[in-house]
């Protein structure tokens, strides 16, 4: 299919952490409708190598929309102006011939820019592994049909894991609040009773992490679940808010089984 | 080579059981003195960095990604297959050990898939018990769905994100590790180089793709879950990232590559659109439960789907094969795609295509009872096509998705280099020519979960391993022509870019050999590969330095090795003078298209052994043996 559309790019380009950055603009035309937004970047970083000029870098994997590396925000809005889209799966057709696109990286304290678009989201790998797992060694594991999981419960606890950790809730908040990202986690395994032994420990290893990352605090503004490309439910804040109240007041490493 | 496969003795159902017991042990408090490189985060490397971690032994794993979650297991949609015979219809482990070698056209070998199936079940419990949300009844038990190749219903599912969730699992195991100090996670890292000292795998070469430089990490065992070389073909439905690379070095270095003409291409990935396309999109084979793959009856006709009258559609896989229908194994659905669009019946602006159609479906479950099952994967369709599924037929078109082929392994898992073991699609044991549905994400957290412990103990304890620096003589020289190899990339300065180059290979090997293929094309792949490689070398822009973030210079290096891998592919496919699962020489058929195995010259595994650059491979071979599952013609009618 032969391309139709002639776009203005303003993308974010910076060597280094240290360095500072600013936008570069280039000229495509010949953009097909059908393209996905990263192969308009493949055929913009085709035509800077081939004048030379050092390719725009942006993170990217699957390009399927679940792997969560790519990023971007794009004309202000993370992942892009379609809904419940990754970059990788926001196609050319959202977009009008003659358009300026605007392109940022993920802007948070807590996601440090390694180069142009591609930032550092370590911080999430983090506050996984404070305590976002249930401690099962393997070999340990009980027959799977002793554990009946009511169907809803598990649903929500599935509607919660869905998460691909891209981190665009984050750089949707004006506060550069995870609460989205860490919720999920918290949820996804304290609706399970597979969970529910370590709910109390987990909810406040996590919390405390995040807060030692560098992110910042909720203010119900949403933006977060308005821009998950998973859907992610706002209500999972408020569910780990509730679980850390009751775990700030009733856990103790001392005490047994508090569950609330 | 003289290849040792370390088949354990005793009848098929006893094997592993006694291995288990065979092998030497090492005792808790030894195995914190050896350390163990993990390189590849998907299933298997992350089942197996969190297994080895809870044993004790000191565990350093390293991706390319920037963060271990990432790995393209994420992306598998479908399912995993295990013997637990919930839905009562019949299931067991000896019908899923048969159903795999079966499947797999006869050229697994027998004990490693008995092996796999007896895991299975212990997967689906230790998943279930990390959190992973399978999809369940009411009544809050697991449920099951049918895939292609089986006739039992035994793939368990996590709507259509069975990958995610289990490599979530596998990673927040890991992740459990990291916080006790047991794992140490190494992500943006690239292995450019397997070191050995003494003849035993000891370390890697790795660079750092942030500041790229060159790290020498040592260890006691080496263990490559690296994932297939599917991106050979340029486009495929691999992560972009996926590469041949680490699997690669270590065949340079001594490790035999089996079966590389083992391929698989799936029946159903949404079809090329043009030439910017950068990877194809996989729709998960459990689509083919519900939906109807047919094409109109007249070539070319013009009409909308809808419009088709149900005499006038050519229900193919349903009229050829009446007893597993839509659900043949994915070799057949393929080739049988293909043979339709050859023959001009092919649908869309290409003609590439050919209908998946859930009218049916939606008539007997409503769309709401089909987007519960696949919801997901409708909306991911549309997003990608700017059609509803819902309404019109999905259009599908066959796609690379998995090799079969890779490194060749003994029962061990250990590769013809002592102390390097490769896991999960990386190796080449299980699957044989063709792997069913829902097979690999099984095959990955075995490997990972419930072999690798074991095995990698055996060796520890029976190897005498000497102490090792990263700094001696083995890691400074590998690093070395690490280095020698990225300056002359970055010296070179050509016309054209990596990916012109990557394009053009991917060109050469999907004609010649894709789903089908035959001596004259496969003569001119072997032919062809080598002049683009060397003009590569001569040719190839590559921008930037070494000391930064450089994403062209990472895709430099991968390039370079799939046009020496590339050609091994082909020239194994010619070797190969058979017919058998994913591996399609037209010259070897049956009068009805089928598929003709030659057991007689062939039921072995090709293993072939490096000899040096612009040298040709030595072939060793090893035979395979069925003792438990009769060779006869796979027929699915």
């Amino acid at each position: 299919m032969s391309g139709n559309m002639n776009l203005t790019i303003k993308a974010w380009r910076q060597k280094n952490a240290q360095a500072r950055g600013g936008f570069e603009t280039i000229k495509l035309s010949n953009i097909s409708p059908d393209m996905s937004f990263l192969e308009m970047l493949d055929v913009m970083n085709e035509q800077l190598m081939k004048e030379g000029k050092e390719a725009f870098a942006f993170d990217h994997d699957c390009r399927e929309g679940i792997c969560g590396m790519c990023s971007l925000v794009i004309n202000g809005l993370p992942h892009g102006p379609d809904n419940l889209v990754t970059t990788c799966q926001l196609h050319m057709r959202k977009f009008r011939d003659g358009d300026t696109i605007v392109i940022e990286p993920w802007r948070s304290a807590a996601f440090p820019v390694i180069r142009d678009c591609a930032v550092d989201r370590s911080a999430f790998d983090r506050i996984i592994q404070a305590g976002g797992f249930i401690s099962i060694n393997t070999g340990n594991a009980p027959p799977a049909s002793t554990l009946p999981v009511p169907k809803a419960n598990s649903d929500r606890a599935f509607d919660a894991a869905a998460c691909i950790g891209c981190g665009a809730c984050v750089a949707a908040c004006k506060n550069a609040s995870a609460m989205l990202f860490v919720s999920a986690k918290v949820s996804h395994l304290s609706y399970l009773p597979q969970g529910k032994p370590e709910k109390q420990k987990r909810v406040l290893a996590m919390v405390e992490q995040m807060d030692k990352e560098g992110f910042g605090n909720c203010t119900n503004l949403y933006e977060c679940e308005a821009s998950c490309p998973k859907g992610i439910s706002v209500e999972f804040i408020a569910k780990m808010n509730r679980e850390y109240l009751f775990a700030t007041a009733l856990y103790s490493e001392k005490v047994y089984s508090t569950d609330a | 080579m003289k290849l040792e496969s370390k088949i354990p003795g005793g009848p098929i159902a006893e094997k592993w059981t006694r291995h288990k017991f065979e092998l030497k042990l090492v005792n808790p408090a030894n195995k914190r003195k050896f350390t163990v490189i993990v390189v590849g985060t998907g299933l298997a490397g992350a089942s197996a960095a969190a297994s080895l971690g809870e044993l004790g032994y000191n565990v350093k794993s390293f991706c390319i990604q920037d963060s271990p979650r990432r790995a393209h297991s994420i992306a598998a949609q479908g399912g995993i297959n295990a013997a637990h015979n919930y839905p009562n219809d019949g299931d067991s482990i000896y019908r899923l050990f048969y159903d795999t070698v079966k499947g797999g056209d006869f050229r697994a070998r027998e004990a490693n898939v008995h092996r796999l199936a007896e895991c299975s079940n212990l997967i689906i419990d230790h998943c279930v018990a990390q959190g992973v949300p399978f999809g369940r009844e009411y009544g809050g038990l697991l449920d099951n769905r049918s895939f292609g190749g089986a006739q039992v219903s035994r793939t368990f599912y996590a709507r259509g994100q069975t990958g995610q969730q289990l490599l979530l699992g596998a990673y927040q195991s890991m992740m459990r590790q990291v916080s006790k100090g047991a794992v140490k996670i190494f992500p943006r890292r690239e292995m450019l180089d397997l070191v050995l000292v003494g003849g035993k795998a000891r370390g890697i070469v790795v660079r750092n793709l942030v500041t790229g430089e060159l790290e020498c990490h040592e260890a006691d065992a080496v263990c490559l879950a690296t994932g297939g070389y599917g991106n050979v073909f340029y486009l495929s439905t691999n992560a972009k990232g996926s590469n041949v690379s680490a699997a690669w070095r270590a065949h340079k270095k001594g490790a035999l590559f089996a079966n590389p003409c083992y391929t698989q291409i799936h029946p159903t990935c949404i079809p090329v659109t043009g030439d910017h396309q950068s990877k194809l999109t996989l729709m998960s084979e459990s689509l083919r439960n519900d939906g109807r793959v047919w094409v109109p009856r007249q070539n070319g006709d013009p009409r909308k789907p809808s419009d088709i009258p149900e005499a006038e559609r050519y229900y193919y896989l349903e009229e050829k094969y009446p007893s597993f229908g839509n659900l043949v194994p994915r070799d057949v659905a393929s080739r049988n795609a293909k043979t339709v669009c050859d023959n001009g019946l092919g649908v869309g602006s290409s003609k590439r295509a050919v209908y998946l159609d859930f009218a049916d479906a939606i008539k007997r479950i409503g769309e709401n009872g089909v987007s519960a099952k696949y919801g997901n994967l409708f909306q991911m369709y549309e997003k990608i096509t700017d059609e509803n599924p819902y309404k019109t037929p999905m259009r599908i078109y066959p796609a690379s998705h998995y090799t079969m082929g890779g490194l060749w392994v003994d029962y061990n898992l250990q590769s013809s280099i002592p102390g390097c073991f490769v896991l999960g699609e990386a190796n080449f044991s299980d699957h044989g020519a063709n792997r069913l549905g829902a097979s690999a994400l099984m095959q990955g957290l075995a490997d990972g979960y419930f072999v690798i412990p074991y095995t990698i103990g055996g060796y520890f304890a029976s190897e005498k391993l000497d102490k090792i620096t990263s700094s001696q003589a083995e890691f400074v020289d590998a690093a070395k022509s690490s280095k020698a190899l990225i300056d002359r990339l970055l010296s070179i300065n050509g016309k054209k870019t990596v990916t012109e180059f990557h394009r053009e290979l991917g060109h050469i090997t999907w004609e010649n050999v894709g789903m089908g293929r035959n001596k004259a094309g496969l003569e001119k792949a072997v032919s062809a590969i080598p002049s683009l490689r060397e003009e590569f070398w001569k040719n190839v822009k590559v921008l930037g330095d070494n000391v930064s973030f450089n994403q062209n210079l990472e895709n430099a290096l991968r390039v370079a090795d799939f046009l020496e891998f590339g050609e091994l592919l082909a020239r194994d496919a010619l070797y190969r003078e058979e017919s058998c699962g994913g591996h399609f020489r037209e010259e070897h058929q049956t009068p009805d298209s089928e598929a003709k195995r030659d057991d007689e010259k062939f039921c072995h595994v090709a293993a072939w052994e490096w000899k040096g650059d612009n040298q040709p491979h030595e072939l060793s071979k090893e035979e395979l043996e069925f003792e438990n599952v009769h060779l006869m013609t796979r027929s699915y009618k």
